[in-house]
């Protein structure tokens, strides 16, 4: 028996296409922004490992926000809508098996938290969260109600688009991420101090999930496509070898 | 206009949220959806080494606590290997390694359960000290911070450490050694993490 390949290391994280951890119009970031510069580490077996979950982590419908808080024969109040697409990593190639997490505002763009005091309306069918694993080509899918926007304070009158955030794990800890998930066309996006933390509109617009028509379920739910991708490791051409690894 | 590379960006990072608690503890945000929410136990029940609590807060420039963080933990069992498949060892049955904890709301304090870890093999060779990955993501942290922690009373094995000696300023590794301390029979050690000013900890960019 062979002994299967040794993960390898990441490709350095591009921290110009991030935004900085400083942005003086997402004011929050200004008091939890490190000032000093990181320092940039090497990947050892603690950077390139990273939990593993399966199939008895979760249960077949935490992927369904139509359902997973609904309760008998009712549904949430919104669009229907369905979110698709793959994690992949730099190199293009699928991520499987790992764990996508998502939690987003109802239709009225009121989230189910004991700390959000918005007047939109909570929704007694709509949790708000859900999670799936990827498929082995990386395939995921979730079904939803397309969240509102809503107010926050940081200047008086920022609204925050529609969004849903996404965490996402991969295979190894240095991939971990988290994200948010925008919609094709909306007007708040522009307007968006948060995704204007993000320098280049390029980086901004793999943000934004295209509508899907192919994928929709006719007069049931429309669909939207977001793809999703990680860091990518390295080729082992010419490896220096991680001992003990 | 050479030839093209066919590699892909990755999707930028954006913060976490005041809500983050809805998709990664929700019973912490207020509701039960999940039959089984993750990250709760580290080291299963199985695990060898010494048992240890790690306590903290998350304080930022002005010195107040940040009360809504996310912290996650990543760790190799008491042997130094890690519940990875590729790590080329074995854990004890339900080690995960892996672990997620939320700050309370009011006093911004977070802690999680876990066994102590053991040495891992670093790179050429060299052996990291013990310490515990953390990955920390909050409202108003744009890209998730990784830090380590390392133990008090690792006092050698930090000093020989790869990662702690890549740090220049000797007054900068400090912020990375969780001080130990006994309660009611237990190993507690506390770790504050200072996002900025006085005493910043130091972030590593992995
Ligand atoms: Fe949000």
């Amino acid at each position: 028996m062979t002994t299967p390949p040794k993960p390898s290391e990441f490709y350095q994280r591009d921290r110009r296409w991030h935004p900085p951890a400083l942005s003086q119009d997402y004011k929050t970031s200004v008091t939890r922004s490190p000032r000093l510069p990181l320092i940039s580490l090497e990947n050892t077996a603690s950077e390139i490992t990273g939990p593993v979950f399966g199939h008895n982590d979760i249960n077949p419908g935490d992927n369904d926000l139509l359902s997973n808080f609904a309760k008998t024969g009712e549904s949430p109040i919104g669009e229907r809508i369905i979110v698709h697409g793959r994690v992949l990593d730099e190199n293009a190639q699928a991520v499987p098996k790992t764990l996508v997490e998502i939690w987003q505002a109802n239709a009225s763009g009121r989230y189910r938290h004991k700390k959000d005091t918005y007047l939109g309306a909570l929704d007694p069918n709509f949790g708000g969260c859900g999670r799936t694993l990827t498929d082995e080509d990386g395939y995921y899918f979730f079904r939803t109600v397309k969240p509102g926007a809503y107010p926050w304070r940081n200047w008086v009158n920022d609204w925050r688009p529609a969004h849903i955030h996404v965490s996402v794990f991969g295979s190894g800890f240095a991939q971990r991420l988290i994200t948010q998930l925008y919609f094709e066309g909306d007007p708040l996006i522009a307007r968006c101090p948060i995704v204007n933390t993000i320098p280049d509109p390029k980086a901004v617009d793999m943000l934004i999930a295209r509508i899907d028509m192919n994928a929709t379920i006719p007069l049931d739910t429309i669909a939207y496509r977001f793809d999703i991708v990680l860091r990518g490791r390295r080729s082992t051409l010419f490896e220096n070898r991680l001992e003990g690894n | 206009m050479g030839q093209k590379l066919d590699y892909l960006k990755e999707t930028p990072s954006q913060t976490a949220g005041p809500y983050v608690h809805i998709g990664l503890a929700p019973g912490a945000a207020g509701f039960e959806i999940y039959e089984q929410e993750l990250g709760w136990d580290i080291a299963g029940p199985n695990a060898r080494g010494e048992r240890i609590r790690v306590e903290g807060v998350v304080l930022d420039g002005t010195g107040s606590p940040v009360k809504d963080v996310l912290l996650e933990a990543w760790q190799a069992n008491a042997e130094g290997v890690y519940a990875h498949p590729e790590h080329g060892g074995e854990v004890e049955d339900g080690f995960r390694g892996w672990g997620r904890v939320i700050t309370d709301f009011e006093s911004g304090e977070w802690g999680f359960d876990t066994v102590k870890p053991g040495p891992a093999m670093g790179r050429n060779g060299q052996r990291m000290a013990p310490h515990i990955n953390l990955w920390i993501v909050a409202r108003g942290i744009n890209v998730g911070l990784n830090t380590r922690l390392y133990f008090e009373d690792e006092a050698e094995a930090n000093a020989t450490d790869p990662v702690i000696n890549l740090i220049e300023w000797e007054s900068r590794r400090q912020t990375l050694i969780a001080r130990r301390s006994e309660r009611d029979g237990q190993t507690v050690y506390r770790f504050d993490i200072r996002l900025q000013g006085d005493g910043e900890t130091v972030f590593f960019d992995i």
